[in-house]
């Protein structure tokens, strides 16, 4: 237990995907415009970290460990990845069309996103068995949730700022980003189990 | 014999992923919105996330439901824009088109109060001390509402004040969002008759204000056949629904505050038919009175 709350606690402060390791900056600077569109991103992120989490541990335990195929992890996480987010949005946009409309459209868009393959990389380098891979891919995904969101927020006011002509936009977005980044570092060395 | 087996483990795999989804793709084939698609086509596909929204389909999506407007895109532009209105478009039907209208026609003629030398944009110029202009209601002229169209349909007229060019004008509506004193409406674009006014002041306040104001006399609600337009808090407005583009209330407004402004040799002469019109009438009362008194009743 303490072991998994140590896991939980450091994918979402201390090795936060996105301050920390610097993953998923791509959905992390382009749908972080609206507090709204930040949720939805953050909460289907958080659902497919999850979800490859499981599968991409079961697939390297049961089927590269035993074949000596390790070194062929990149590519075949990024294929049961994709494949897993195509069948899960078509899954849900039949049968679960509430939440499919909720994180749906932002499904396609993160098949890719590098988060989602780091988590697997990660879960294989640092040997977790298969709750703490979950666990990880979750708390994971909600470290991106929260990043994502007090972003978005600070973005959303950042429109009403006045800021040097060259630093309008994008510029000035990258800077608010470097000092999240640096504020979370703060968090770095934080053990609650010494 | 370990590439083989890497060669095979992956290809099977892609195949099984590929036939599962094949599948799937049948078996939870859901049915979307014809239109989507075709937005999705008109939007530039760059996914670049510059409407705020995650990507191109989320966006036409949006589109799709009303809760973005079709100019959502700044990326694709006024082309773009028209395409989904095109689009879009199908759905409203018969609807009349409409297109924004400003309502003041001030400009130079409005009095200033002081000479304002800040940012050239109307809401900071109504923020130091609510606006250079003497009327609480005029355009300001810094063309907030130019930089807001994206469809170059607004611009700042010779006199000062914005106008709308109807060709252009979308109805899109992000002018009179930008317009700090919410001058801009929605107009149906066959109604040509317009009051360019909502000064709400009293007479005597909003002559002072402005050569151009409208100052509530009710001549055009006086003289309007067809019930279409009336004074209400000292300003005159126009009942569209009601409206035929007769023109009569242009002539007859003394203050110019009615569009299109009747020239001054139109509106001598309507004076004159007036007063002809006037003239008879009062010779055929006149008549009538003196038949009455030449013949009296029989019973008197």
């Amino acid at each position: 237990m303490k072991e998994i709350f140590s896991i939980a606690l450091g994918a979402i402060l201390v090795n936060n995907f996105i301050f920390a390791q610097f993953l998923g900056i791509c959905p992390f600077m382009g749908v972080s415009k609206k507090i709204d569109t930040a949720v939805g991103m953050g909460v289907a992120v958080t659902f497919v970290m999850g979800l490859a989490s499981a599968f991409t541990w079961l697939a390297n335990e049961y089927l590269l460990v035993p074949l000596n195929l390790a070194y062929m992890q990149t590519v075949a996480f990024i294929l049961i990845i994709a494949a897993l987010v195509q069948f899960v949005e078509m899954f849900l946009q039949k049968s679960l069309p509430a939440l499919y409309t909720a994180l749906g459209i932002y499904l396609p868009l993160i098949t890719t996103n590098c988060a989602v393959l780091g988590v697997a990389l990660l879960n294989v380098q640092n040997g977790y068995n298969f709750i703490e891979s979950v666990v990880y891919g979750i708390t994971g995904g909600l470290g991106f949730l929260l990043a994502i969101v007090l972003f978005a927020s600070i973005r959303e006011r950042l429109v009403f700022a006045d800021p040097p002509k060259a630093f309008e936009g994008f510029p000035i977005a990258l800077v608010t980003a470097g000092l999240m980044a640096l504020a979370f570092m703060g968090f770095s060395g934080a053990n609650v189990f010494g | 014999m370990n590439i083989v087996y890497a060669i095979l483990v992956l290809s099977i795999l892609g195949a099984i992923f590929a036939v599962i989804l094949a599948v799937a793709s049948i078996v939870f084939a859901v049915k979307t919105d014809p239109r989507l698609p075709e937005i999705v086509d008109a939007l530039p596909g760059a996914n670049c996330g510059g409407c705020g929204y995650a990507g191109c389909s989320d966006c036409a999506g949006h589109i799709l439901d009303g809760s973005a407007p079709v100019n959502a895109c700044p990326v694709g532009g006024a082309a773009s824009a028209e395409k989904i209105a095109a689009i879009m478009g199908v759905e409203s039907g018969s609807a009349e088109k409409e297109v924004a209208f400003v309502r003041c026609n001030g400009g130079t003629a409005a009095k200033k109060r002081f000479e304002y030398r800040g940012v050239l944009d109307c809401v900071s110029a109504t923020k130091v001390a609510a606006g250079p202009l003497e009327c609480g209601f005029g355009c300001l002229g810094f063309g907030s509402c130019v930089t807001a169209c994206q469809f170059d349909a607004m611009h700042i007229a010779p006199n000062g004040c914005a106008v709308v060019d109807p060709v252009k004008c979308t109805d899109c509506m992000a002018c009179a969002t930008a317009c700090p004193r919410k001058l801009i409406i929605s107009v149906p674009v066959s109604k040509k008759v317009h009051v360019a006014c909502i000064n709400q002041d009293k007479g005597k306040v909003a002559m002072s204000v402005c050569a151009n104001s409208c100052i509530g006399c009710g001549l055009c609600e006086k003289e309007g056949k067809k019930d279409a337009i009336h004074v209400t808090n000292n300003v005159a407005a126009i009942d569209y629904d009601k409206c035929i583009n007769c023109k009569m209330c242009t002539k007859v407004c003394p203050r110019d505050c009615i569009l299109p402004i009747a020239t001054p040799e139109e509106k001598e002469k309507y004076k004159a038919v007036k007063k002809a019109q006037a003239d008879k009438a009062k010779a055929a009362a006149e008549a009538a009175a003196a038949a009455q008194t030449a013949a009296p009743a029989p019973n008197a």
